[in-house]
């Protein structure tokens, strides 16, 4: 079966699984809305805060909540040993991988909605003329996160402690994504475009050099030790 | 193993002697006219980042040799890389802030070097971290994480000297006043030779303990017959 195809596929089967359950958006929605609250109790109730801290308490929220929805779905793929089975079927190894990381995506983008919509009520985010450029920092933000969570959710299918050891091996490699993501928030928000199409490119290489890795070495990582 | 023993002796009694050495030196060497005293952390500084440096690809070449070829050597090699960075990147992370205090007034910058060390050391105390509490399939997950954090510092690096770097540049080594360069040079060999001593010893310690694995099972398969 060709590869787009088959990734294509397994996405499919993805949404419908989570079509049916709705447990991940919900969890997740809800969680995002929550993380909100809880830093808007925090910065707001005094002067408005600098966009230094709209931009941050955006990223912060997308990473809490990515981890917690990644967590979720392998999860629910460990009880039912279905990564095993895709793992014994002949399928293509990158594509079971690329279809995670894009159900993941997609999950994203649908809980990076509300969290946008929240943060302009509540926090007064005001991005009207560069929302297209907000969107694609979002976008390849959420690619290079859900990149390294994806692979690392994936393959701490059978270790212990998971949970803890998800957002530990993941926070420290996507570091850059944070950096570039929030300073090109600040710089979109401020009206800086030049800084903000630098940070727009390096997202760009950053998602490269974390999807070729993490395609590469899925493999060897779901096989587990020798 | 046994071919080696001897270059280890001299290599370990080498260390030693540079451990003892080295401080007199440094003691003797001219003060720095504007740091004063706390300019002499520097010797210690600076080997201690090169070797967390050099740790940190060492456990990247060790853990490509066990991700793709399943080289247990390879993931031998991994682990005490790993260490070594843990081991030396904490040398860098406290001598940093204490000459930092005097020299900037401040322990923390948000400096592009100080960013990309930390991270690095975050990254391998992750991994030592998965290695010792992942259970099955952590040695795997800990080599792939490696990998990232080898790809990683780069990209830190560019990141944040987006933003102003305070951190004395590379340039001072070469450019070092004539009395601090021995005890400068000495010191980076002795740390060298050091981390090389730990380095094998860390080997041979995984290599005993995966040997006394291998009799185990041997001796359940013998009970079992």
């Amino acid at each position: 079966m060709p590869f787009v195809r088959s990734a294509a596929l397994l996405l499919w089967k993805d949404v419908v699984v989570e079509l049916r359950a709705k447990e991940l958006v919900y969890a997740t929605v809800f969680f995002a809305a929550i993380v909100l609250l809880v830093f808007a109790f925090a910065f707001l109730g005094g002067p408005l805060p600098t966009v230094d801290v709209s931009a941050g308490v955006l990223w912060v929220a997308l990473v809490l909540t990515g981890t917690l929805g990644i967590g979720r779905a392998f999860e629910r793929e460990r009880e039912g040993d279905t990564l095993r089975a895709l793992m014994l079927s002949p399928l293509p190894r990158a594509a079971i991988y690329v279809s995670k990381l894009a159900a993941i995506a997609l999950l994203m983008a649908i809980v990076e909605t509300v969290v946008v919509l929240l943060m302009i009520l509540l926090f007064h985010l005001s991005v009207a003329g560069e929302a297209p450029r907000l969107v694609a920092f979002l976008a390849l933000g959420t690619l290079g996160f859900a990149a390294v969570a994806a692979l690392f959710g994936a393959s701490l299918g059978r270790a212990r402690s998971r949970d803890v050891l998800l957002p530990l091996l993941t926070y420290p490699v996507v570091v850059p994504v944070l950096i570039a993501g929030t300073r090109g928030t600040v710089a979109l928000l401020t009206g800086d475009g030049a800084v903000a199409s630098y940070w727009l490119k390096f997202l760009l290489v950053f998602d490269a050099i974390f999807v070729t890795i993490a395609v590469r070495i899925f493999e060897p990582l779901l096989r587990g030790d020798s | 193993m046994k071919g080696s023993k001897p270059l280890y002796l001299v290599a370990t009694l080498l260390a030693v002697a540079g451990l003892l050495w080295a401080p007199q030196l440094i003691a003797a060497a001219p003060r720095e006219a504007t740091m004063g005293f706390v300019q002499k952390i520097f010797y210690y500084h600076v080997p201690s980042a090169w070797l967390c440096f050099l740790g940190a690809f060492v456990c990247a070449g060790g853990s490509i040799a066990y991700l793709f070829k399943d080289s247990e050597a390879g993931d031998r090699v991994g682990v005490a890389g790993a260490e070594l960075t843990v081991l030396f990147g904490l040398c860098v992370l406290v001598t940093g802030p204490l000459w930092a205090r005097k020299a900037w007034g401040v322990w923390w910058q948000w400096d592009v070097r100080l960013t990309t060390t930390l991270l690095l050391w975050m990254i391998f105390v992750a991994y030592l971290f998965a290695r010792r509490y992942g259970g099955p399939g952590a040695r795997k997950l800990a080599a792939g994480l490696a990998l990232f954090g080898a790809a990683d510092v780069p990209l830190i690096y560019i990141s944040v000297s987006i933003w102003r770097t305070i951190h004395p540049k590379t340039t001072v080594v070469p450019t070092l006043q004539a009395g601090m360069r021995g005890p400068f040079w000495l010191s980076l060999g002795t740390f060298t030779v050091l981390f090389f001593v730990l380095l094998g010893m860390r080997l041979q310690l995984e290599r005993a303990r995966a040997r006394v694995d291998e009799l185990h099972l041997a001796v359940e398969d013998l009970e079992d017959r």
